[in-house]
């Protein structure tokens, strides 16, 4: 099978261990791995911040580049979510929608494909920390996916999967939500970080890394010793020497 | 964005955001509650299949809205009750005020009623000179400070019994410590000589049943049968979306309410009532008024996409969830409605203008649309707002250039790949210039909160190159 890559636009230019680390796993795996390079952005921003004429010749633009895709993979629920929830709504005028309402059927967030699709949760990797799990709104509630990350995460060796209170709370993050109403999505991260510190994890994962990039600010401000890993990032490594935190990772990728 | 109700939500929103204090209270109460839904629920054979079936008699009621306002109005005329249709707020107010002065009404007792808050009625009755007393106990707390209900089902969450004992010591005068059963005795040994002289109660209505003509009345204290039976007139005030088609309907919509509401498998109080005191009957008030509101309701009703918003049974469930109601509180919105329900309803009862603004105030998580008993699909209601408010609405100008500018650029993978590099330096000059955080750094906003954003060298296209070169 061959996989085409749908990696979120911020990914692509913030955060690309993010996307290196799925390849990897991908891979590991066998899979034959295809990145569409006129892909940019799926159009979440400007649809969620009602901008809906100018989100549109963007999810337009994204059935056209994954059309004959076999099947796409994302690391991100949400990026993933805006595809297959909102693009038949956001195209219901357009001669593209039925395209796009199948093409939603053929795109997963990333566990989500290992987990259902690819069937395998033990993919070879050893992580030996303390780890808690951040359910992402998107992946949780418009996805439902909750088994799945989780057990990807107990397959891996060493490590110690660890509840936090309220993991299904929102993390504050929301788009533009963040910085138009910075205080209130401030508030809601620290409430966030206190709960994931309760679990006594060292790090935090999740499904998207928008909420772990925002998660990841917040904590280096407060100077916490706890850090953000993307989950694809705890599954690519191996070898338990070294854990890459999104930031060593991506600094291990130029070397 | 910027109308005053906008100004005065981020300043109040800000003031709460920072308070400790407030968020651990907020959480404790939340806890209890959550603890009490979630055993609520277990009792239910199907909660989902509950759920389900509510939408579905909600949906059945609304597309038949007419006929059935126009059942129950004449089951009630038939009893020699009164059925006034307000249009809106003043029409509501006067008609009270004016009944209540020309029957010569110097006191008016009021039960838990969100439409007496939407139409203000407390200051019309008040400058009509008449007195108004709000009897549900947190009603009554949140009165003796002059504020607003916090909550739409728990108005004094907000605050502690030590906090409450102070003001009742203050008001009431005779209470000694901050135990929660001497505060309650205080506050009945207060209300019950109110009850018993005042002339006129007031109600809210949880449910008009249509085929029983009947005003189903829900509280926990016992208050709305002291207000309904011992002044001469009774006045229940609902608005239009309050109907549910038939009686039997209760028996799924009572349990669904209390369990929504407080986790209870039904409310301590269920009243239901249809008339004044009929020629066989020994009490009950010698006039009874309901007061239809409408108030914005009959636009929602024509607009398709969002017409269930009108199922809600305010419950308060979409409050308790939302991690933004718990964060900024019930006050910082400024509207009768607070919480999910309120940023979704509001700009269609108040002006999509002048509260757009709390459409936007959503990390749009989705917690309040699980928790709707009623299924209404709150936050996906919100992204309609807001597409709404580009459509219909001012938004910012450099919101509106910079979508178009981000488009244009995003219609190119060329010049997505520049901007990137671009923005990345930026941040990188930014980051090293210390100015993270000022109007010079190209991700101010972002990193007041969280510092400089990650700025690599190379973005995942240029590393997939040289990863693929070995494909």
């Amino acid at each position: 099978m061959r996989v085409s890559l749908f990696i979120p636009c911020f990914v692509d230019q913030l955060m690309p261990e993010v996307g290196l680390d799925t390849v990897r796993v991908l891979r590991r795996l066998g899979y034959d791995i295809d990145f569409p390079a006129d892909q940019t952005c799926c159009g979440q921003p400007a649809f969620n911040t009602g901008y809906w004429d100018d989100a549109r010749p963007l999810a337009e633009r994204f059935v056209h580049v994954f059309g004959s895709a076999e099947v796409i993979v994302c690391p991100s629920g949400s990026c993933t979510t805006m595809v297959r929830n909102f693009y038949p709504q956001l195209l219901s005028d357009s001669p593209l929608q039925a395209k796009a309402i199948e093409l939603g059927q053929r795109v997963f967030e990333f566990s989500e494909f290992l987990t259902n699709v690819a069937k395998a949760t033990d993919v070879g990797a050893s992580f030996p920390h303390r780890v808690t799990y951040h359910d992402s709104c998107h992946a949780l509630r418009e996805l439902r996916l909750k088994r799945e990350p989780r057990e990807l995460l107990r397959q891996v060796r060493g490590l110690e999967l660890i509840e936090m209170p309220y993991s299904e709370e929102c993390c504050g993050f929301g788009g533009t939500f963040a910085t138009k109403f910075a205080m209130i999505s401030g508030a809601m991260g620290e409430t966030k970080i206190g709960n994931a510190e309760l679990s006594g994890a060292e790090y935090i994962t999740s499904t998207d890394p928008s909420c772990l990039l925002h998660l990841d600010g917040i904590l280096r401000r407060q100077k916490s010793a706890m850090r953000t890993i993307y989950l694809a990032s705890i599954l690519a490594q191996t070898s338990s020497k070294t854990p890459r935190t999104q930031r060593s990772a991506t600094a291990e990728a130029l070397r | 964005m910027s109308s005053n109700a906008a100004r005065e939500f981020l300043r109040r929103a800000a003031e709460k955001s920072a308070d400790l204090n407030h968020r651990q209270i907020i959480r404790r109460s939340v806890d209890h509650y959550d603890a009490a839904v979630r055993a609520g629920r277990s009792r239910f054979a199907d909660w989902e299949a509950a759920r389900e079936r509510c939408h579905e008699i909600k949906r059945d009621a609304l597309n038949n809205l007419e006929h059935y306002l126009r059942e129950f109005e004449q089951r009630i005329q038939e009893r020699g009750g009164h059925v006034f249709w307000a249009e809106n707020s003043a029409e509501a107010c006067e008609y009270i005020t004016q009944l209540a002065v020309s029957r010569g009404v110097g006191k008016v007792v009021k039960s838990k009623s969100m439409v007496a808050e939407e139409i203000h009625l407390g200051p019309a009755l008040e400058n009509a000179g008449i007195e108004d007393v709000d009897t549900d106990l947190g009603e009554f707390i949140v009165q003796l400070r002059h504020e607003p209900p916090y909550h739409i089902v728990t108005p004094a969450m907000h605050l502690t019994r030590k906090e409450i004992a102070v003001l009742f010591k203050e008001k009431l005068g005779d209470v000694e410590s901050d135990d929660p059963q001497e505060l309650v005795a205080a506050a009945r040994r207060a209300l019950r000589k109110i009850f018993f002289s005042a002339e006129m109660g007031v109600t809210g209505v949880n449910f008009l049943v249509a085929d029983a003509g009947m005003v189903a009345i829900t509280t926990n204290e016992g208050n709305d049968r002291l207000g309904t039976s011992l002044p001469r007139i009774h006045v229940a005030i609902a608005g239009i979306e309050k109907i549910i088609p038939r009686l039997q309907d209760l028996a799924l919509f009572w349990p669904v309410l209390a369990t929504a509401g407080t986790g209870q498998p039904i409310t301590c109080y269920n009243t239901l009532i249809g008339g004044p005191r009929q020629s066989n009957e020994v009490d009950g008030p010698e006039e009874f008024h309901v007061v239809l509101l409408d108030n914005g309701r009959s636009e929602l009703l024509a607009d398709t996409e969002q017409r269930e918003v009108l199922s809600c049974i305010r419950c308060g469930a979409c409050l308790n969830a939302c991690p933004v109601y718990r964060t900024i509180g019930g006050h910082a919105y400024g509207t009768t409605y607070s919480g999910p329900i309120g940023s979704v309803l509001t700009p269609h009862l108040r002006g999509l203008n002048e509260f757009q603004h709390l459409s936007y105030a959503s990390s749009l998580c989705g917690a309040c649309t699980d928790a709707c008993p009623v299924k209404i699909d709150l936050h996906h209601h919100l992204l309609e707002n807001r597409r709404d408010a580009v459509q219909h609405a001012s938004r910012p100008l450099m919101e509106r250039i910079g979508f178009k500018v981000w488009r244009w650029t995003m219609q190119s993978r060329v010049r997505f790949e520049l901007a990137g590099r671009l923005t990345r330096a930026a941040i990188r000059v930014a980051t090293a210039a210390h100015l993270n955080g000022t109007a010079l750094d190209p991700a101010g906003l972002w990193s007041q909160k969280h510092g400089p954003l990650p700025s690599p060298k190379k973005s995942f296209r240029a590393l997939w190159g040289k990863l693929d070169g070995a494909k």
